[in-house]
């Protein structure tokens, strides 16, 4: 038996995740992932009003903000039959996308590139050599004088004895092998990050009143009818084109400059090949022509229709009272009540274990990239080949924690471009005096209906049902419960714990290589675990897709 | 690295004023939405300098939440030159590069070395039903890691309403047993609620606390200065409040035209934040001003109080 390694907390995402893994001769054997809070937010809507719930699904993340809010009110719209107006579909989709973006630039830069970055390295770069090589990376082309200003930034805080968020990390680890200019690059660009990000998210306070968890969503549409003036729309789409610009020349480059280095790392973390997508962005009607297809890989590249009925939920594995494999509607879940014991040989998470057609499957960028290529996409296909040309590898190399990571990028540049297109739009149907954000509607007393979305993190679906216009039921299964869910009834183990698996370890005592794989998934642990109380509720079954 | 040469080295450029500018830049733009003078700001930010030669530490513990009220934080225009060259941040666990044994060491450390000067920053509910069980961090029940750490602290700090008063995680029937820190640990710490607060409320408090100015507190333990009025006091729409104007749809005429969202259910007048003023994301913003009803977010128990939203109240 290998050494076993626990990482708890695993910092630099959203929550309370434990990880776990047994190391024999230099590579990780088996893999285990707990989540470690539970809330119950789902318990908590029973009884209430429908149009309340996407203020209350929202707090599931803060990280991951507008999203759930999304899924609900589309959930409720479906369960009420309500068909919103374009604008509304217009606004949804660019507050989407500005998630998208904003997301996806803090995810690389602040809770992924210190795997790959060794930010104290950065301190003996030569700023005339980082200036070159901005130079080759096809990005933007920065002075040298512009990374020395960095780099005095750097020394100030090093030498101030005061490392705060940087201290006891892996600095000087033998995985980490990017040149010390290619660091000093990196390190510059984590600091404009910062600024940036904190620009991109007023995307979301101009239609939704704030960010995080923007306002302005209502079942039936939005709210934000007054700010539809040419003078708002105009610094909306002044904050895009900023935030593109940064995403092309900076993001990009620096993905690739960075994913040059570490090449090895495309054929380390892939899972057993199962992607599931729901597909996002309707461009017309409801929920129709999605610009990211919906679709299922099951182990080979023909992506096939996604059938919600065999999604199913089970529960072995986590702190909740015994039962079988369900699907989420007929579900029944009952966390334990007292204290709970962390035992990998029996229960050892909050999070449940989401399966299609008994299968772990993964979700997010890779999952969305992947389904899009393999459907003829051609804006992701021309990206993709593009990525794998540049880096002189093949196909096979997406299936990694490099072409998971790599998926990320190239899916933001998509949403990205997609965006002028909406702003456009919208822009054209406001001088045409189209200003119709919302469609009125009346509670049925009865109603049910779900709303799927893929969102930065992966898929996810929201279900409801109402009774007598209250919540009888509500529950939803998320993007990190499908990619961090634990092993099952049949020993299964859940993507990320999968991915673990053969990983490389140079220093037990330091596993930065652990961490690279568990952040290429992007965990949102709060969002992971939630649980739904069915012991009062009939059972039933769903017939529309 | 030596200790004394590193604060050489440091102070050299403290001296160029290198490292606060940013942050007063930005205490300027706080200043305008507290109403706060500016030779105040000043005058604190020539305090810290003076004062100290090693930045304020901070420790912020991350419970029951769902991480916005650290995501609100990180909107601050400039929050690079916060974190990186006005304090110190030695926890937190959405930033900092340590996992694992590595971050537990910081937190150690960072209490033993700072232990009764550090300001403790708390984001998120505590479970009590069960021991706890329902949130642990390394092992560690969040109930056991708060009786720990905050004492410890030189001040506390809540952030957000989960924090402050229980907020979602403690909303009804809440399965864990989730309390705010003060109700938790039977302490007061300055509360800041707000789903998520506005960064600037939180910074201003920072800045009064180094300036070893008096924060005067309103009876829910929040700071007058940014909670002693209702958002209704100070709402754009107030005026057609008062000449009853309102919007009785989304979508409607009256909706486009701004008028009064009370019917609708706004909770403006229950709701006591600085959100008309300060408004969010570099003054962007706020929800009423998006024509969305105020939903009451900085509350005690406004999940259960407030609700439903949308009905007037």
């Amino acid at each position: 038996m290998g050494k076993r390694i626990m990482i708890d907390p695993i910092t630099r995402i959203e929550g309370h995740l434990r990880i776990e893994v047994e190391v024999e001769n230099g590579k990780v054997k088996d893999a285990w992932t707990s989540g470690q809070m539970f809330r119950g937010i789902e318990i908590m809507l029973q009884g209430r009003d429908p149009r309340d719930a996407h203020h209350f699904v929202q707090r599931s993340c803060g990280v991951c903000t507008y999203i759930h809010a999304l899924s609900s009110v589309r959930a409720v719209e479906a369960a009420c039959n309500i068909e919103i107006p374009e604008n509304a579909r217009i606004i949804r989709n660019l507050l989407h996308g500005a998630q998208y973006q904003h997301d996806h630039i803090v995810h690389f830069y602040h809770l992924h590139a210190l795997d790959w970055v060794d930010i104290i390295s950065a301190l003996s770069a030569d700023p005339v050599k980082t200036a070159k090589l901005t130079e080759t990376t096809g990005g933007r082309r920065e002075t040298a004088e512009y990374f020395k200003q960095t780099q005095d930034k750097l020394k100030t805080f090093v030498n101030s004895g005061q490392l705060g968020p940087f201290n006891n990390a892996y600095w000087g680890h033998p995985a980490y092998k990017l040149p010390a200019e290619a660091n000093l690059m990196a390190s510059a660009h984590y600091l404009e990050a910062i600024k940036l990000q904190a620009k991109a998210a007023r995307m979301h306070a101009i239609f939704g009143g704030k960010n995080p968890h923007p306002q302005s969503l209502v079942v039936g549409g939005v709210t934000c009818v007054g700010d539809l003036t040419p003078e708002r729309i105009s610094e909306f789409a002044g904050i895009w084109k900023e935030t593109k610009a940064f995403v092309d020349e900076v993001y990009i480059p620096d993905l690739l400059a960075v994913a040059s280095f570490y090449k090895d790392w495309a054929a380390i973390g892939g899972n057993n090949k199962t992607y599931l997508c729901y597909g996002d962005f309707p461009q017309a009607g409801i929920n129709d022509n999605l610009l990211m297809p919906a679709g299922v890989l099951m182990g080979d590249l023909t992506p096939k229709p996604v059938d919600t009925l065999k999604i199913t939920e089970d529960v072995t594995r986590a702190w909740y009272e015994k039962g079988s494999a369900k699907h989420p509607y007929e579900g029944e879940t009952k966390p334990i009540k007292g204290e709970v014991k962390y035992d990998t040989e029996k229960q050892y998470s909050w999070m449940k274990a989401p399966r299609y057609d008994g299968k772990s499957a993964e979700v997010g960028p890779l999952a969305r990239v992947l389904v899009a290529y393999t459907s003829g996409q051609k804006e992701v296909k021309a990206l993709v080949d593009n990525v794998l040309k540049t880096l002189g590898v093949g196909v096979d190399a997406l299936f990694s924690t490099l072409g998971r990571t790599a998926a990320r990028g190239i899916e933001t540049v998509v949403i990205g471009n997609a965006m002028e297109g909406w702003i456009d739009k919208l822009k054209s149907n406001i001088s045409s005096g189209n200003k119709k954000t919302y469609q009125p509607w009346t509670m049925p007393d009865k109603g049910k209906g779900f709303g799927l979305n893929d969102v930065p993190r992966g898929a996810l679906g929201h279900w409801i049902e109402i009774d007598g216009g209250k919540i009888k039921n509500y529950q939803y299964v998320v993007p990190s419960t499908w990619n961090l869910g634990p092993s099952d009834g049949k020993k299964q183990k859940g993507p990320v714990e999968n991915s673990l698996i053969g990983t490389p370890i140079a220093d037990p005592k330091q596993p930065l290589e652990v961490l690279r794989t568990v952040h290429s998934y992007d965990p949102c642990i709060a969002c992971a675990v939630h649980v739904t109380d069915l012991e009062n509720n009939e059972t039933y079954k769903v017939s529309v897709i | 690295m030596k200790e004394d040469q590193n604060n050489e080295f440091y102070e050299s450029l403290e001296a160029k004023g290198v490292s606060r500018r940013d942050f007063l830049k930005y205490c300027t733009a706080l200043t305008a939405a507290m109403g706060l003078s500016h030779t105040f700001v000043g005058q604190v930010a020539a305090k810290i300098e003076a004062a100290s030669k090693i930045r304020p530490p901070v420790i912020w513990l991350h419970f029951g939440e769902c991480t916005g009220c650290s995501e609100a934080f990180l909107r601050t225009p400039d929050v690079g030159a916060i974190i990186l060259e006005t304090i110190s941040v030695e926890y937190h666990e959405t930033i900092m590069a340590a996992s694992g044994h590595q971050a537990e060491k910081s937190l150690q450390d960072a209490v033993k070395k700072y232990r009764g000067k550090f300001i403790c920053i708390v984001e998120g509910a505590i479970a009590t039903k069960y021991k706890g069980a329902y949130g642990k961090v390394a092992d560690r029940t969040f109930l056991a890691i708060a009786k720990d750490i905050v004492p410890k602290a030189a001040a506390v700090i809540a952030i957000g309403t989960c924090a402050t008063y229980g907020g979602i995680a403690s909303a009804k029937p809440n399965p864990g047993g989730y309390k705010g820190v003060g109700d938790a640990l039977g302490i007061k710490p300055i509360n800041i609620s707000g789903c998520p607060p506005n960064p600037l409320n939180l910074l201003a408090v920072i800045v009064k606390y180094l300036g070893k100015e008096k924060i005067e507190l309103d009876s829910n333990g929040r700071p007058l200065f940014a909670y002693g009025e209702s958002v209704h006091d100070n709402c754009p729409r107030l005026e057609h409040y008062e000449k009853g104007n309102f919007v009785r749809e989304f979508g409607s005429k009256e909706a486009e035209l701004g008028y009064c969202l009370y019917q609708l259910g706004c909770k403006g007048p229950q709701t006591y934040n600085n959100c008309p003023t300060a408004k969010f994301n570099d003054a962007t913003s706020f929800p009423i001003q998006a024509g969305h009803p105020c939903i009451g977010c900085s509350e005690p128990n406004f999940w259960d109080t407030m609700t439903p939203f949308y009905e007037e109240s």
